[in-house]
C-alpha cells in the first residue's frame, strides 16, 4: 500500500471513451454480433447498437450471463436459464423452478451448461439436456476445449464429466469451497477461486495440485491471454498473472503484477490478440497495462482523492469485455455506469 | 447508523413457532422490505418477494481452525440477493429445526464480502415452554440454540402453568442468563423485540445489556404479559451439567499485555467448547473501553467510547459454553488484573 499513491497517468485514453448510463447494476458485458451488449442485474438485456432493452428474465434479476457473437445466455433468479438474440428475441431453455442459477457457462458449438444448486444440466448444441447431481452446489462451471466434457467445483474439489457417458465422474480433489472456475485454453489446467482467497489449480493429465496463494480478497475474475500463456486474476491490489507458459503451469514461478493501485482488483480482461490486459477495480477506475513492461493507461477514472467505499457508494467495475478484434473495450459497473472505449 | 444490510437469524427447535414469528414478522404493517432466506418452502402463508430457498451447507475453513465453519450456501445467497439492492432493507434468516447457529453467526466475521454488505444483528431463538425442558435433556441442537441466542421467545405459554413457566425460564437461564428472554402465546412479541437489536455491534454491547456490568441481575422485567409473578418468588437456580454461562469480573483495570495473549489462547484452545464469549475491559492507561465479543474461536473487539466520569473502571467477562473449566478460566482471567492486590 502507497501512501502517496501517484494516480497520475502519462496516457489517457480517456477521451476515446464514451459513457453511458445502463439503468441497472451490470453483471455482464460482451460483444453479440459485434455489437456491445450488457446484461443488467434486473433483468434486461441492454441491445446499445441500437438502444433496445429486452426483459430476459420479466420480475427477475440476472444472476449470471454469457454474452458472446452468437447469443446472450443469462440465468436468473427466477430460476430460468435464457438465451437472447441479436434480434431481441428470447428462449428458455431451462427452468429449475424457482432455484437460483448457481453457475453458467457456453461453449463455442453452442453447448450450455448451468447449474442450481447440486443440480447440472448440460446442454449440447442440438439442445439434449444432460443432468448430474454433484455432491454439493456448484458454483463453477467449465466446458473442457476437446470432447464433450465439463468441470463443475464443488466443495472439496472439482469433478469432470461427460454428460453422453454413464461414468462417474472423475474428481479432482482439494479440501475447501471452491467458487468460480476457468479452464486454460489447450484444455491441460483447471483452476479454481477459493472461499479462503486462493486459487487452486490442477494438471487434469496427471491431477497433479498447484496452488496459488497471497490474495486478500477472493478472486472472481480471471481472464487467460489469447496464447494461454498467462493467466489474469482479480482478487488483490494489482492484477495478479500467473503464468502457464510449460507443462509445470505456474509452479515454482512467481506471478507477475501489474496495475498496482491502492484498491482491489475487480475485473480483468485480457486483450484477444495482445498481451494487454484490462483491469477494472472496486473503486471505478479501469486501466489498460501492457504485461512486457507494466505499463498502464488509464481509460477510467473512478473514485477521486478522499472518496471512500462504503456500502452504499461501491463503484465496483463488474464487467469487461473486448469485441473480436480488440478494437473496442466495453466496461459496466454495480452503479450501472458504462462505457465503451474506442481504440484507434 | 450502520449502511449495511441487518440480517436477523430465526433459530428455534423442531415445532417451536420459527414459522409463526416468520409468518408475523412478514405480516405487520411496518414498512420493511424482507428478503427471507427460507429451508422449507411453502411453510410461509405470507407473500414476499422476496424469498429464497436454502440448503444449509455447512463447510469448514481450511485457516487451521477446527471449529470455524461458514455457511457456504449463505454468502451466495447474500451475494445473488445484491442483485435486487434497494428492493429490500433486512434479511431474515430461518435455519432448520436442527441447525447450528455457529456457522451462521461465523459467516458474517469471515466472509470479507458478506461483512462489506451485511450485519448480523441478533440471533433469535424461539423455544416451546411446553417442551423445551425434555429438549435440553435429550436435543443437544436445542441447547446450542438457547446458549447462542441474544433473544429468546418463550413461545406457548398459554399451554403450561405459571409454576411450568417459571421452571422452564430457571432452565434456560442456567444456560443463558444473557439473552433478553420474552414470553409469549402465539409469538405475539413486538417487532422491535426481534429486530434492530444490534446484538453483534461493539458500540452497542451494553445498551442491549444494562445488567451486564452488574452482577446477578436475571433480568425479568420489561417484558410482562399479564403473567408477570414479581420479584419475589425468584428464579429456582439450576445448574445444567453441560452447557453453562461463566461472568468473572475484576474490580479493576487489566493489563492488557496479559490479557491480550490471554484471550487469544483461550480461544484457540478452548474454543469448540466456547459458543459465545463478551467483555468489557478497562486497559491500564488506556481512556477508552476495550470491548470484544466472540463466537467459538473467532474473536472481535475494539477499543470503543471513553468511560464516563461517573463509571467505576470495572473489567467483565462472560463465557457462555460447553463444559467450561470455570477454574482456569477465572484464574487466568484473574491473573490479568493491572493490580493484583486488588
Amino acid at each position: 500500500m502507497q501512501p502517496e499513491f501517484d494516480e497520475v497517468y502519462d496516457t489517457s485514453l480517456v477521451g476515446a471513451v464514451s459513457q453511458f448510463n445502463a439503468g441497472a447494476q451490470v453483471v455482464a458485458a460482451g460483444f453479440l454480433a459485434n455489437k456491445p451488449v450488457l446484461a443488467l442485474a434486473d433483468g434486461n438485456i441492454l441491445l446499445i447498437e441500437p438502444n433496445q432493452r429486452v426483459a430476459a428474465h420479466p420480475d427477475g434479476a440476472v444472476l449470471l450471463a454469457h454474452i458472446d457473437d452468437q447469443r446472450v445466455v443469462t440465468g436468473g433468479d427466477d430460476g430460468r436459464v435464457v438465451v437472447t438474440r441479436a434480434d431481441a428475441s428470447t428462449l428458455e431453455i431451462g427452468n429449475e423452478k424457482g432455484r437460483w442459477i448457481d453457475a453458467l457457462t457456453v461453449r463455442n458449438d453452442g453447448a450450455i451448461a448451468w447449474s442450481a444448486g447440486k443440480h447440472v444440466r448440460a446442454r449440447d448444441a442440438k439442445g439434449v439436456v444432460k443432468s448430474h447431481e454433484a455432491p454439493s452446489t456448484v458454483r463453477g462451471l467449465g466446458f473442457l476445449p476437446k470432447g464433450y466434457r465439463l468441470a463443475m467445483s464443488h466443495y472439496n474439489g472439482v469433478s469432470l464429466w461427460f454428460p453422453n457417458t454413464e461414468g462417474a465422474p472423475d474428481v479432482l480433489k482439494w479440501p475447501g469451497s471452491h467458487l468460480d472456475l476457468t479452464i486454460s485454453p489447450d484444455g491441460l489446467f483447471c483452476v479454481t477461486s477459493m472461499q479462503e482467497n486462493a486459487l487452486h489449480g490442477w494438471r487434469i493429465s496427471d491431477k497433479k495440485d498447484m496452488r496459488m496463494t497471497g490474495y486478500p480478497g477472493k478472486t472472481r475474475s480471471f481472464s487467460f491471454s489469447h496464447d494461454g500463456q498467462w493467466l489474469a486474476t482479480s482478487g488483490a491490489d494489482a492484477c495478479v498473472v500467473w503464468p502457464f507458459q510449460t507443462k509445470d503451469g505456474p509452479m515454482g514461478k512467481p506471478p507477475r503484477e501489474c496495475g498496482v493501485r491502492p484498491f482491489k482488483v475487480s475485473q480483468v480482461a485480457f486483450h484477444p490478440e495482445a498481451p494487454v490486459i484490462a483491469i477494472g477495480y472496486e473503486d471505478g477506475w479501469i486501466l489498460l497495462c501492457r504485461l512486457a513492461d507494466g505499463a498502464e493507461l488509464l481509460v477510467r477514472a473512478g473514485l477521486g482523492e478522499g472518496e471512500e467505499l462504503s456500502p452504499r457508494n461501491r463503484p465496483s467495475v463488474s464487467a469487461l469485455a473486448w469485441d473480436k478484434g480488440g478494437h473496442k473495450l466495453l466496461f459496466g459497473l454495480e452503479t450501472g455506469e458504462a462505457g465503451i472505449l474506442t481504440l484507434g | 447508523m450502520s449502511e449495511k444490510i441487518p440480517v436477523t437469524v430465526l433459530t428455534g427447535y423442531l415445532g417451536a413457532g420459527k414459522t409463526t414469528l416468520l409468518n408475523r414478522i412478514l405480516s405487520e404493517d411496518h414498512g420493511h422490505k424482507f428478503a427471507v432466506i427460507v429451508n422449507e418452502f411453502g411453510e410461509i402463508g405470507i407473500d414476499n418477494e422476496l424469498i429464497v430457498g436454502a440448503d444449509e451447507e455447512v463447510f469448514e475453513m481450511n485457516n487451521g481452525c477446527i471449529c470455524c465453519t461458514v455457511r457456504g450456501d449463505l454468502i451466495r445467497i447474500i451475494e445473488g440477493l445484491m442483485r435486487r439492492k434497494g428492493k429490500f432493507d433486512a434479511i431474515i434468516v430461518e435455519t432448520t429445526g436442527l441447525a447450528d447457529p455457529a456457522p451462521v453467526a461465523q459467516t458474517f466475521f469471515v466472509d470479507q464480502d458478506v461483512q462489506d454488505q451485511a450485519r448480523l444483528d441478533a440471533v433469535v431463538t424461539v423455544a416451546d415452554a411446553k417442551w423445551l425442558a425434555d429438549r435440553l435433556r435429550d436435543a443437544p441442537e436445542a441447547k446450542n440454540q438457547i446458549a447462542f441466542a441474544d433473544v429468546i421467545i418463550l413461545n406457548k405459554m398459554d399451554l403450561v402453568t405459571p409454576e411450568e413457566l417459571r421452571e422452564v425460564e430457571a432452565r434456560i437461564r442456567a444456560i443463558n442468563p444473557y439473552a433478553k428472554l420474552h414470553k409469549t402465546s402465539r409469538c405475539a412479541v413486538p417487532l422491535d423485540a426481534v429486530l434492530g437489536r444490534n446484538a453483534f455491534d461493539l458500540d452497542r454491547i451494553l445498551e442491549i445489556e444494562p445488567s451486564f456490568l452488574e452482577v446477578d441481575d436475571h433480568d425479568h422485567h420489561g417484558h410482562d404479559h399479564g403473567h408477570d409473578h414479581g420479584h419475589d418468588h425468584g428464579l429456582k437456580h439450576y445448574h445444567d451439567e453441560e452447557m453453562q454461562s461463566f461472568s468473572f469480573l475484576i474490580d479493576g483495570e487489566v493489563d492488557p499485555a496479559r490479557f491480550m495473549p490471554w484471550i487469544n489462547l483461550i480461544v484457540q484452545r478452548e474454543g469448540p467448547s466456547i459458543l459465545r464469549s463478551k467483555g468489557i475491559l478497562a486497559f491500564k492507561g488506556e481512556d477508552k473501553r476495550f470491548v470484544f465479543q466472540g463466537v467459538h474461536m473467532i474473536l472481535d473487539g475494539d477499543l470503543q467510547r471513553e468511560w464516563r466520569p461517573d463509571e467505576k473502571r470495572v473489567s467483565k467477562i462472560v463465557f457462555i459454553g460447553r463444559n467450561l473449566k470455570e477454574d482456569d478460566l477465572r484464574s487466568g482471567f484473574m491473573a490479568c488484573a493491572a493490580n493484583p492486590a486488588q
